[in-house]
């Protein structure tokens, strides 16, 4: 096995061991690059001379003085929506194109303040507006297991940076699934921590009631070390919340005997392939014989999620995006004519045909005469579907499904179709817009497809998913198995 | 609730982007065929519901009144097109 397909925490114990440095990890990752990135096309660009350069630096202090921080000598990549100061942040879009951000999001800091060695950036949807990775202005990331098929979205290439050992840990952003989805349509593990947990600030908002950014890895052990470096109280972010010093690794290995698992019979109706369907359902077999107790019942308003999320999420788009005037940053038309003509020419020009189409949306959602019937409908429906995943959290610890209702669809498959994407996010949403934490971990698979299995914790709940993760996949494999393309 | 091409123009003024009539004839049956899906929620009765706006009903959080260093004047011009006397400049708004 390549260092490049190690995980972590395999990782630190041979640099403990000083088996390994960090410059030997990085050269693996790099080879690895080389062989596979212009066949999958994950990283929007990748800087080398740094990573290096910072790995270089990490050697010559563990060295002296022994490792210090979680992540020292891990090279990680980071989504194209967290700023990174002197690094393109683009978002996917033309309007940012060349935009070098002045400060580093804190997520993002704190990875590079436990010694992780950015690689690059990641490609990802047009501002994570998508499902697939295809609405980047720039390229197509492509799935590693079949070039012909989506990563997933929106952040399909840090997915597949990390299923294709282009780098050893992820960080993406989920709304609406977009670390979730792709984590599973690349065979790999995705967090999406509560609402709160993990700071905001540096994250381009895209619906800032929803948005939160998680790690993506080789496994539930990974997801917990990431988690314990990027989550924490951000006083630049006043929605994150102070959990205290959580240690997420400590938390696993604990049985699960007795761990009441709830199987939401929405989540498991029409709509889902057949293989899908199996091999979750072979897991749950997995969790009965690890001593869960599995029951079925009725989230009775998930039928109205994603009409909810689609309504809240352009909404607050609308109004986060509307700072993308050609003043402060971004792109500008040129020979713009008055100031309403620099503003229309520059948006017309520089956002996707689906950054439109949610702006649009949420704009008519939001105007008046329409807010009460959308918008304001909306968010009451939000406290109903938040009271139902509250009154199953209460009799069950967790809420299992799959991620996705289908395996990687096939590139082009949907794009033409805005509503046929939007049902792809089924699984996802919901967690949203309860503000829930969920991890999405893989199954099985159908021919060569990876299947991926979420499941919904209670509210800073991470540790319970995180540690029924951790021992699925202490019997399991699937979480080991590598795509062809390597 | 059917959206009419005049719907779709005058939203899109409103967001301040401009469509030519392909895109908006595009967009007008988009947005009615997602509506349309949306149309459910009105299957609920949410009388007396109260909207939620946050998940995690925190409450605000303030800081003290005190004067804390910002970000670097400089920095923050680094990305502007057009640049005049420290401040960003824009096309003239008041005729």
């Amino acid at each position: 096995m390549e260092l490049c397909d190690l995980t972590i925490h395999e990782l630190r114990s041979l640099m403990e061991k000083k088996e390994v440095s960090s410059r030997d990890i990085l050269k693996s990752v790099e080879s690895r690059i080389y062989k596979v990135e212009g066949s999958i096309c994950s990283y929007m660009n990748i800087d080398l001379d740094s990573a290096y350069a910072r790995a270089y630096e990490t050697d010559e202090r563990i060295a002296k003085s022994g490792p210090a921080g979680e992540l020292d000598g891990i090279p990680v990549s980071i989504k194209a929506n967290m700023c990174m100061e002197g690094y393109e942040t683009n978002c996917g879009s033309r309007i940012l194109k060349g935009f070098k951000p002045p400060y580093t999001a804190m997520a993002v800091k704190k990875l590079m303040d436990s010694g992780a060695v950015i690689v690059g950036i990641t490609n990802m949807d047009e501002f994570a507006m998508g499902s697939s990775t295809e609405n980047s202005a720039f390229k197509k990331t492509k799935n590693p297991w079949d070039a012909e098929r989506v990563p997933g979205g929106s952040s399909g290439g840090a997915a597949s940076s990390v299923a294709a050992g282009e780098a050893i840990g992820a960080l993406g952003s989920d709304t609406g699934g977009s670390i979730r989805q792709p984590a599973a349509f690349c065979g790999v593990t995705g967090l999406k921590p509560t609402y709160g947990l993990v700071s905001r600030y540096g994250l381009v908002a895209f619906a800032s009631s929803l948005d939160q950014i998680g790690p993506i890895a080789r496994d539930a052990q990974d997801c917990a070390i990431m988690l314990n470096v990027i989550s924490g109280m951000d006083e630049m972010d006043s929605t994150s919340v102070d959990k205290g010093n959580v240690d997420y690794t400590k938390c696993l290995g604990t049985s699960i005997k007795g761990l009441k698992i709830g199987l939401p019979e929405e989540y498991f109706g029409e709509g889902m392939e057949d293989g899908v369907r199996e091999w979750v359902l072979k897991a749950v077999d997995v969790f009965r014989g690890l001593g869960a107790e599995i029951y079925e019942f009725s989230l009775h308003y998930t039928r109205y999620a994603l009409p909810v999320y689609y309504l809240i999420s352009s909404a607050e788009a609308s109004s986060n995006l509307a700072r993308y005037d050609g003043i402060r940053y971004g792109m500008a038309a040129e020979n713009a004519g008055d100031i309403i003509d620099l503003y229309s020419t520059t948006r017309s020009d520089g956002f996707g045909d689906e950054v439109k189409r949610r702006i649009i949306l949420g704009t008519y959602a939001l105007s008046s005469g329409y807010y009460d019937a959308y918008y304001r409908k909306a968010q009451q429906v939000r406290t109903l579907i938040i009271q139902d995943f509250k009154d199953a959290l209460d009799k069950y610890d967790i809420i299992l499904s799959p991620t996705s209702p289908t395996t990687p669809f096939k590139i082009g498959e949907k794009c033409k179709d805005p509503l046929k994407m939007y049902l792809s996010d089924v699984c996802t949403v919901p967690v949203n817009i309860a503000g829930l934490p969920a991890i999405s971990i893989p199954c099985g698979h159908v021919s060569h497809l990876p299947v991926g299995l979420q499941m919904i914790g209670r509210h800073f709940g991470e540790a319970d998913i995180l540690n029924a993760a951790y021992m699925f996949q202490k019997v399991t494999g699937y979480h080991t198995m590598k795509p062809g393309i390597i | 609730m059917a959206v009419s091409k005049e719907d779709v123009k005058y939203v899109a003024e409103l967001a301040r982007i401009r469509l030519n009539d392909i895109e908006i004839e595009a967009f007008q049956r988009d947005l009615n065929s997602i509506l349309e899906y949306f149309d459910k929620l009105n299957e609920l009765d949410t009388g007396g519901v109260i909207p939620t706006a946050n998940a995690l009903d925190i409450k605000n959080r303030f800081r003290d009144d005190t004067v804390k260093p910002s970000l670097d004047r400089e920095k923050a011009l680094e990305n502007a097109r057009h640049v005049r006397e420290n401040s960003f400049l824009v096309p003239k708004i008041i005729e």
